[in-house]
């Protein structure tokens, strides 16, 4: 039921120019892979662990492969080719690789067919054993049910897993539906991913595989004891985006943040890479039946959430786009936003109204990913509680599914056990005090509110017409896009970037993706 | 209950402010009152009440009153606790190493360069290190400023370069140089085991390394940071909650200044 009255017409406008934007960029996608793409496939393809000197496997395959300017061939040839020559394991490929006993290039080469035969059923083994992770979930949400209300969403962030283990099952215990481990600072500007358990990070702890394993198993054991399913959240974002991807997929994450544009804008991660990084990424967690969240909400920690709303709207069109292409149904494009509105300003919580009550309207099957104030809290924690329960208000009375929780005592410091409790309490009191107030309000015809959301949609749809003209590397490279300027062939990661070579294949895109990867 | 946040009893204390024996304020002079709340890594029984009230009074709390406390795991229990400080402080002996300045406005300050130094002053600004919080740093430099103080990057007679987080000491140096700074900002907003501390120590190191630290003004900035730690440090002034951009810019052009800096 619509409280906007929204033009559906210039909604459909908006989101036929973000296509546009999608689909030309996704000419570039389809042509090149990556470093971080073939290290994926490895890890797929069963390849894990650390050399003598830790570096990953995946990692010591590709870089050799590289050493070669082989990459654009795609990993998968030369492991399948390895097996046939060698008779061994793609472990074992690697490992030797690791030992330089092997050189993967140099091999003689096995025929072409015979090469897919191997490595596709290999490919279907790992494909079938991530079905039945997603099984495995389904299993649990239907015999403990699933919530109807909005997800109760907070980070852990010790910097060690295990104390990151203690945190995350009180926080389960209190009421938290999604546990999000944040990342060690920095970890998205490493071009490998570390290896084993981990008990040092700084301001979060890092995302490993193992580490992965460790927090599924706990917050599945407390699931148990509550008798409810605790959803597992992690960053795929960065340079081993699709890595992160596969980990997740292995060991049954949930939710994963996702989302290109954000690394290129706040992390000055080359454009090309991540693009081509994040298409591979989002397929993978299409088929995990992981909910993406897009980082929308960081524009707004820099720029003002009034002035620049609509690069929000914007952008989420952009990344709708970019998640079906890549085979994600609406219920997994968790789009994103914050309430980051300055408190001082007049009806503020008027405005995030608006902007949050269109956002559910303009994607109505997306369970939106919203975030709480950051940007304006302060040392006064009691005044900074009520900036919570606002934003609270604005989940619940329009229906976001993804609450992030504020804390209070966000510009202080990671936070305490009790701070989580707290914020948790707040949270539950105004989700059941206004539980049905949204579909008991309507909006007054050609209120503030009502005129916001046009006003926002209207100059979206502006921003996407230059975009979709300019192209999105342009509009990137112009600053069109949140102000910021990145040039094309500027940023970390450009390097790791291939042409897909005549016979390059990735088994994956045609078992993960929906259409095979056809568009 | 024999004492309590409503206790009408007890009230037999001196009721005149003395400096010398300054004591919190709750409702009534020299009363004391104190609020806190803690979690102890214990089970929500009444043993774990006492306990939270014997650590109250060896913190110099008198009448400790659990006012609320909430079970957060089978073993760990949150408290708010109320009671009457024993404590006071001598005002009159406390000593305070703050800045303490007559802030300008942006037109003053502009105005105060161009007389002073009659060319723009440059000031970059980055949270350094692991930090990939840009509020601090934003909320000084940004156009838009922050709670009605603009930024640095308004100001006509500053070039103002934001280098937003992740920056490293290194890089933050090596832009340094090549801007030829007058102004080093350095923000550091949410840390954890002290990292802040470490890494706002190993910018000074480098730059005296590089014999740049007497030739610029060099000032932290964030919620943990005081003038007393950022002096300590090594830097020339630090800033923490509720100062803005002008207060920055003023420090920083007056220093100038006073060292003799064109």
């Amino acid at each position: 039921m619509s409280k906007l009255h929204l033009d559906p017409q210039k909604v459909q406008r908006a989101r036929d120019l973000a296509w546009g934007i999608a689909e030309d960029t996704q000419r570039f996608v389809d042509m090149h892979t990556t470093v971080a793409v073939e290290r994926t496939i490895c890890r797929l393809l069963g390849i894990d662990g650390v050399n003598d000197l830790e570096v990953p496997l995946p990692n010591v395959v590709v870089d050799h492969l590289n050493e070669q300017e082989a990459v654009g061939i795609g990993v998968a040839h030369f492991i399948g080719n390895a097996m046939i020559q060698t008779g061994k394991s793609p472990q074992e490929v690697a490992e030797a690789v690791g030992r330089g006993e092997l050189d993967l290039v140099k091999l003689p080469q096995a025929d072409d067919f015979k090469i897919k035969e191997v490595i596709g059923e290999l490919a279907a083994a790992m494909v079938e054993r991530i079905r039945k992770n997603r099984q495995t979930r389904e299993d649990y949400l239907a015999r403990f049910g699933d919530k109807t209300t909005p997800y109760i969403y907070v980070i852990v962030a010790t910097g060690n897993i295990y104390e990151d283990i203690t945190q995350a099952k009180a926080a389960a215990k209190q009421g938290a539906d999604i546990i999000a481990v944040i990342r060690t600072t920095g970890q998205s500007l490493l071009d490998y991913v570390p290896y084993g358990p981990t008990t040092e990070g700084f301001g979060g702890t890092m995302a490993t595989q193992e580490n992965f394993r460790l927090m599924r198993q706990a917050l599945d054991e407390v699931g148990e004891e509550l008798g409810r399913y605790i959803r597992l959240c992690n960053y795929c974002s960065g340079l081993c985006m699709p890595e992160i991807a596969a980990m997740g997929a292995i060991e049954r994450l949930d939710v994963m943040l996702n989302d290109a544009l954000y690394g290129i804008l706040f992390r000055d991660i080359n454009m090309k890479r991540t693009l081509v990084d994040q298409y591979f990424s989002r397929m993978i967690n299409g088929f995990a039946g992981v909910i993406i969240n897009t980082g929308e909400d960081n524009y707004l920690t820099t720029a003002d959430a009034f002035e620049e709303a609509h690069t929000v709207l914007a952008s989420q069109f952009i990344n709708e786009q970019f998640a079906i292409i890549a085979g994600l149904p609406p219920e997994q494009i968790g789009l994103g936003h914050a309430y980051e509105i300055d408190p001082d300003l007049k009806n503020s919580f008027v405005y995030e109204l608006a902007q949050a009550q269109m956002a559910r309207e303009i994607f109505p099957r997306e369970p939106l990913k919203y975030m709480p104030p950051t940007k304006f809290m302060t040392g006064n924690i009691f005044k900074g509680h009520i900036q919570d329960a606002l934003f609270n208000a604005v989940t619940v009375i329009t229906n976001q599914k993804l609450c992030l929780l504020g804390m209070m005592t966000e510009a202080i410091h990671t936070p305490f056990m009790s701070d989580r409790a707290l914020a948790i309490e707040n949270a539950e009191y105004i989700f059941t005090a206004m539980a049905d107030l949204g579909s008991e309000i309507e909006f007054k015809k050609d209120g503030i509110i009502q005129q916001r959301a046009s006003f926002v949609l209207d100059k979206a749809t502006e921003l996407l017409e230059v975009m979709n003209t300019q192209g999105l590397f342009r509009s990137l490279e112009l600053g069109t896009f949140a102000n910021i300027k990145r040039p094309q062939d500027g940023g970390k990661g450009l390097a790791g970037v291939y042409e897909k070579q005549k016979d390059y294949f990735n088994p994956f895109i045609a078992l993960l993706h929906p259409t095979g990867g056809v568009q | 209950m024999s004492s309590g946040a409503y206790s009408m009893e007890e009230k037999k204390f001196d009721t005149k402010l003395d400096l010398k024996a300054v004591r919190p304020y709750g409702d009534t002079m020299n009363d004391g009152k104190v609020q806190m709340s803690f979690t102890l890594p214990v089970k929500n029984e009444e043993r774990a009440a006492e306990a939270a009230r014997v650590l109250a009074r060896k913190m110099g709390l008198v009448e400790p009153l659990v006012a609320e406390r909430k079970t957060l795991d089978d073993e760990f229990t949150f408290f708010v606790v109320y009671g009457k400080l024993t404590h006071s402080v001598n005002y009159e002996e406390v000593q305070v190493d703050a800045v303490e300045i007559e802030t300008m406005t942006m037109d003053e300050t502009d105005a105060f360069i161009r007389e002073n130094f009659g060319r723009k002053l440059v000031v970059i600004g980055a949270s350094t290190g692991t930090d990939a919080h840009t509020v601090g740093i934003d909320a000084i430099m940004n156009m838009k400023g922050y709670a009605g103080h603009f930024g640095l990057e308004r100001y006509e007679m500053f070039d103002a370069y934001n280098l937003g987080s992740q920056v490293s000491n290194e890089e933050f140096i090596a832009k340094a140089v090549e801007l030829k700074a007058d102004i080093l900002l350095v923000s550091q907003t949410v840390t954890q085991k002290d990292i802040h501390i470490q890494n706002l120590s190993e910018l000074v190191e480098l730059m005296e390394a590089e014999n740049l630290r007497d030739k610029v003004i060099l000032v932290a900035g964030g919620p943990r940071i005081s003038h007393e730690l950022a002096k300590e440090l090594g830097y020339d002034a630090g800033f923490g909650p509720g100062q803005y951009a002008d207060d920055v810019a003023t420090f920083a052009v007056e220093e100038m200044v006073a060292r003799g800096m064109k």
